[in-house]
Order: structure tokens, then sequence, then C-alpha cells
């Protein structure tokens, strides 16, 4: 058996322990070379998962015990897409990280490399248990993360992000009880499984438990109305931290399609699809919310939270829409709006820094040192999160909007997703304005954006022309994706139901 | 049994709640840390009550479920790193803010009056 699958979850904890032995621990500079050498390995290591997952789905048995008692690692085209997309993600937040915030407070590595293992084995794991383990990991490395630095804004809203999180760990640890106490099983293919063949007075009681995983996954993802917590949070958090939180909403997400599509999916009886009827609603309230927090933004931080809310809202309803059917569209839309988010919370920062006291306000201030780099970025950014052709913002919302067929479906989506569209493409031009040519008198500033925030930031930003021009496979390894949400369960089930011949003894 | 046990349960969980949603910090702990209490209770729950059972596979006698006590294991574990963190959180933000609303602002009360209280 390849041991390839555990690698995105092992490399970044041993790099982690090892920056915290003693010859490391007290050098950023010895830290920051084991962490290039760690996503040097990460990006073998993806290199291998595409092209292990293009033979097909394949398993990982922790400790040789089968399914359904062990835990198990999923590598199909969902979890491996978005592993690629969070080592990218994390790579770039932490090239921006060594141009100065390694420096502001102790650990940042380290504690990267901890939220790195804990998101990756979120995406990986197949067993619903193991996925609140990974949760706590990701989160507790986010508590410290978001504080990093210190500061009254950052223990302000990271007390409230807190509190949040524990109350949904809380709630996640209630649904899991009360799903074990009536399917008796935590992997999720003998999860979905035994849905199927529920008895009639257990479906209550089930349905109770899964509408609960729904709020915490909710929570994580800032659906409606769970999403207060996410716009202070993430203009509180230090700018490369504020980039990776773009893939934890994500995770949230992710959560949602597993769940709901695989084991409540269209297979679960009575059960089936049971979480369309709230999400439909939500997704779009979250919309309309997000785009509301879109025109009220008076920074570019908080506006770049709020477009990442307005993504989640469409996100949700791409799970819903046709039944399922454009899905691989939003899984395309999924990867632009996390990179896109990052890049936008980056470019806020060098705002920030360049405009002295002003930030990133939208108010007359200073000019900045260097306008016509951070508005070439800013315009790009601006041009991708609105969705205006060429970038790839385009291509994800024409997919959407075009994969929707029936009537009643397609007023709805479209009407949300254009007038987002429209509400963002007049607030981002409003904010360039601003932020750009209403100048004060005063001298310009002399800080300058260092080589690697820029090569950070364009790092990111190159992305959305590559995915434009590689739509195609792109899209085609998305609606692989969208479909082993269902095929994974399956192929699971079918290990299972005839378990392969171990030895035990060799072991 | 199952009655009196759903009963403390649901005692712990609605005290957690109700602190939870206070306005001082120290509520707020404490309120996480009976909900964390209250969860762990309805986890072991998960895998039936029994009286008398084996904890640990025998065979011929009655047994209890051991997964819902693996997890409980493991959710004690992580309760009490998020509670230890939350606490130094709380006294972080009481330093920094300098009082111990959760919104480290806290609402306007009607002045003490003056020589009333010389202890604050």
């Amino acid at each position: 058996m390849s041991h390839l699958p555990i690698l995105p979850v092992l490399v970044p904890s041993l790099a982690a322990i090892i920056m915290l032995l003693p010859p490391l621990a007290k050098s950023v500079s010895r830290q920051r070379t084991i962490a290039w050498l760690a996503f040097a390995i990460m990006a073998v290591v993806c290199w291998q998962l595409v092209a292990s997952v293009s033979h097909g789905t394949t398993i990982y048995v922790l400790g040789g015990w089968q399914p359904p008692f062990g835990i198990m690692l999923l590598v199909d085209h969902l979890s491996v897409m978005l592993v690629v997309l969070t080592t990218f993600l994390a790579f770039c937040a932490c090239l921006y990280g060594s141009a100065g915030e390694e420096l502001t407070g102790r650990f940042f590595y380290p504690l990267f490399m901890f939220q790195l293992m804990g998101i990756n084995g979120a995406f990986l794991t197949g067993d619903i248990f193991n996925l609140f383990v990974f949760f706590e990991v990701l989160l507790i490395a986010s508590y410290a993360l978001l504080i990093h630095g210190g500061g009254k804004e950052k223990t302000g809203a990271a007390f409230h992000y807190i509190t949040l999180n524990l109350l949904g760990s809380a709630f996640f640890l209630i649904a899991l009880g009360t799903l074990y106490g009536t399917l008796g099983t935590l992997n999720m293919a003998d999860m979905a499984a035994k849905v199927a063949t529920l008895p009639p007075e257990e479906q209550a009681i089930t349905k109770a438990g899964a509408l609960l995983l729904l709020l915490v996954f909710g929570l994580k993802s800032a659906m409606l109305p769970l999403h207060f917590w996410l716009a202070k949070t993430y203009s509180a958090a230090p700018p490369p931290v504020a980039a990776l939180f773009a893939i934890m909403t994500k995770v949230g997400l992710y959560s949602i399609f597993r769940v709901f599509g695989g084991i409540f999916g269209a297979d679960a009886g009575a059960l089936a699809n049971m979480a369309d009827a709230w999400i439909w609603p939500l997704g779009l309230a979250t919309i309309v919310i997000g785009s509301l927090g879109v025109l009220a933004s008076p920074s570019l931080r908080l506006l770049a939270a709020n477009v990442i809310i307005v993504s989640v809202g469409t996100l949700l309803l791409s799970f819903v829409v046709s039944d399922g059917q454009s899905l691989s569209a939003g899984l395309y839309y999924l990867v632009h709006s996390t990179l896109v988010g990052g890049a936008l919370f980056l470019i806020a920062d060098l705002i920030k820094v360049q405009r002295g006291s002003a930030q990133d306000r939208f108010v007359i201030a200073r000019a900045m040192a260097q306008p016509g780099l951070l508005g070439a970025m800013f315009f790009t950014a601006a041009i991708c999160a609105v969705g205006l052709p060429p970038l790839s913002g385009f291509v994800g919302k024409a997919l959407i909007l075009n994969s929707i067929s029936e009537p009643l479906e397609r007023t709805w989506v479209w009407s949300s997703i254009l007038l987002s569209s429209l509400i963002a493409l007049v607030v981002f031009s409003r904010a360039g304005t601003s932020l750009f040519w209403h100048l004060s008198g005063k001298k310009a500033g002399e800080t300058k954006a260092q080589p690697a925030q820029i090569a950070a930031i364009a790092l990111l930003l190159l992305v959305t022309p590559v995915i434009t021009v590689f739509a195609h496979p792109v899209t085609e390894f998305a609606q692989q994706a969208a479909n082993d949400i269902a095929d994974s369960m399956h192929l699971v089930q079918d290990i299972i139901a005839h378990p392969p011949e171990v030895n035990y003894e060799a072991h | 049994m199952e009655l009196l046990f759903a009963f403390c349960v649901g005692t712990m969980t609605s005290c957690g709640v109700y602190l939870a949603l206070r306005g001082s910090t120290f509520s707020v702990v404490l309120g996480l840390t009976l909900l964390s209490y209250a969860v762990n209770l309805f986890l072991f729950a998960g895998g039936r009550l029994m009286v008398n059972a084996a904890p640990i596979l025998k065979t011929g006698e009655q047994i209890t479920d051991p997964l819902p006590q693996a997890l409980v294991l493991t959710a004690i574990v992580i309760g009490f790193a998020m509670t230890a963190f939350i606490v130094i959180l709380a006294m972080r933000a009481r330093a920094d803010l300098g009082n111990d609303h959760v919104d480290g602002d806290p609402p306007d009360f009607p002045k003490a009056k003056r020589g009333g209280d010389n202890r604050s």
C-alpha cells in the first residue's frame, strides 16, 4: 500500500515539530528554511496525488484496520483538488509572511504548518469523527495565528471567534453522538449505506442530528445567519493569516458537500437531499446580506471579507440547484474565489502600509509609494472578484449560470448572482477611485513593498489567467470531483461489502 | 436511569448555553466548560447506557459499546486544551482591553454613587 495519501498531513506536522526543536526554536531564519523545504516536498506530494487520482479513487487505511472499523483517508478528485489548492494558497501566504509578519510574534511558521496539517487532514479524511479532530487541529492553530503579533483589535476579534467555534465544536459533538446513536458507525460511506435502510422511527432523530451538522458547517462556512463573525475576524487577522483563512470557509463548504451530498445525498432513502430545503433560501440570503455588506464596507479589508461571504452564498447555491448538476461549475468557482479572496487581503495590507494613517479606508489620503504596481494588482483582483471577462471570475460565474436549466431556479439564481456582481462592480470602482485617485496634497509615502510580498500576490493572481486558459482540463477535473462525492461513497461501500484479504501476520 | 441521565445532560446544557450568552468573559468560559461536560456525557450515552456490562470485549457476557468511550476520551482531551486556551485569552483580553466584557466595551451602566464603593 502506498503511503502517499497520509503525506499531506504528515509533512506539515513533522515540519512543525522539527521547527519547535531546540536548534531551530529560536531562529526564525532556520524555521523559514524548514518551511520552504516542507513546501518543496508538498509540491512533489501534490504532483503525485494528482497523478495517482487520475487512475481512480484510492483509500488509505490507518494501521491496517479495514473500514468501517478503522480511520480511513479518502483520496478522490475532490479532496486532491482542495489539498492542492490549500497548499498553493498556504505557500503564497507564507511567502508574504516571510517579509515581516514572521518577526511580529513567535512561532509563525510552526503554527502555519499545524494549520496546513489540519486543513489537509479535514479534506482527506473519510471518517466523520476524524473530521471533527482535524477541525479542532486547524481551529486551534487558527486561534493562535489570529492573535499572532497581539494588539487590542486582534484580542477582541479572537475572543468572539474562539467562543463561537467552541460552541460550534460542542454542537458538532452532539450531532456526532446523535448520528452514532442511530447509525452505529462513523465511517462516512458506511453511514451513507446505513441511512438508506434506516427504520422509520429513527429517521426523525437522525434528521435532527444531520441538521445540527448543517448548523456547525454553516458556522464554519459563514452561511447566513451564522456569518457575523467573519468580517471582523478576517479584517483583524494578520494579512498572511487572513489570506490563508480564505480557505477556511471552504472547509465548511467542503464538509457540507461531503455530508449532505455523500451521506444524505440522492441515495439516502427517506432522508435524501434533506438539507436542500434549508440551503436554498439561506444561500440566496447569504448573497443578499454579503452584497449589502459589500456596499457598506468602509475599508478594503472589510470589502474583501464581504466578497468572501458573497462567494460562500454562490457556492451554496451551486450545490443545491439543478439537482447537483451545477456543483462542478461551483467547484471551479471555489478555486477561483479562494485565490482571489486571499490575494485581496494581501493587496489590502500593502495599500494599508503605504497610505500611512488613513490605512485602507476609503478616504482621502496621501499618495502611495508604488501606485502603479498596487493599482495594477488591485485592478486585476477586482476584475476577478467582480467576474468581468476575460479572467476566471467570469468563466466561473458563466459556468454556474449556464448549468441551470429549470426556469424558476434560473430566475432566482441569475438575478441574485448578476445583481451581486453589479454591486461588486460599483463598489470596487468606487474603492479604486478613492484609494488611488482621491489624494491629499501631502508627499507620497516612502515605504515600498518587498519583493517577497509582490511575488506572493503575483503568484496568486497569475493562477487566474492560467485557469482561464486551461478552463477545459480544470472544469473536467471539477466535474469528476463533483461526481466523486457520490461515487467515492459507493466505492468504499463495495470495499466494506467485499473486504480485501488482509494478512495481519505480515504487519 | 435514562430519564435521570437525560435530565442531567439537559440541565447542564441549558446552564452552559445560558452562561455562554452572558456578557462577561468569566461566565462565558464557565458556560463553555459546562457545555463540554454535557457534551461528553451525551456522547457517552450514544453507545446506550448499560449496567453491569463489561467495558471491553469478553466472550459470552453482555458488553457496552467501547467506541463512544474512545470518542469521549478524545473529546475530553480536545475540550481541555481549548478551555486552557480560552482562559488564557480571556486573561489577555482583560489585560489588553481593561475590562472583562466579551465585546471589550461594556455597555453604560448607571455610575455608582460617589464614595459608595471604594474597592472598584
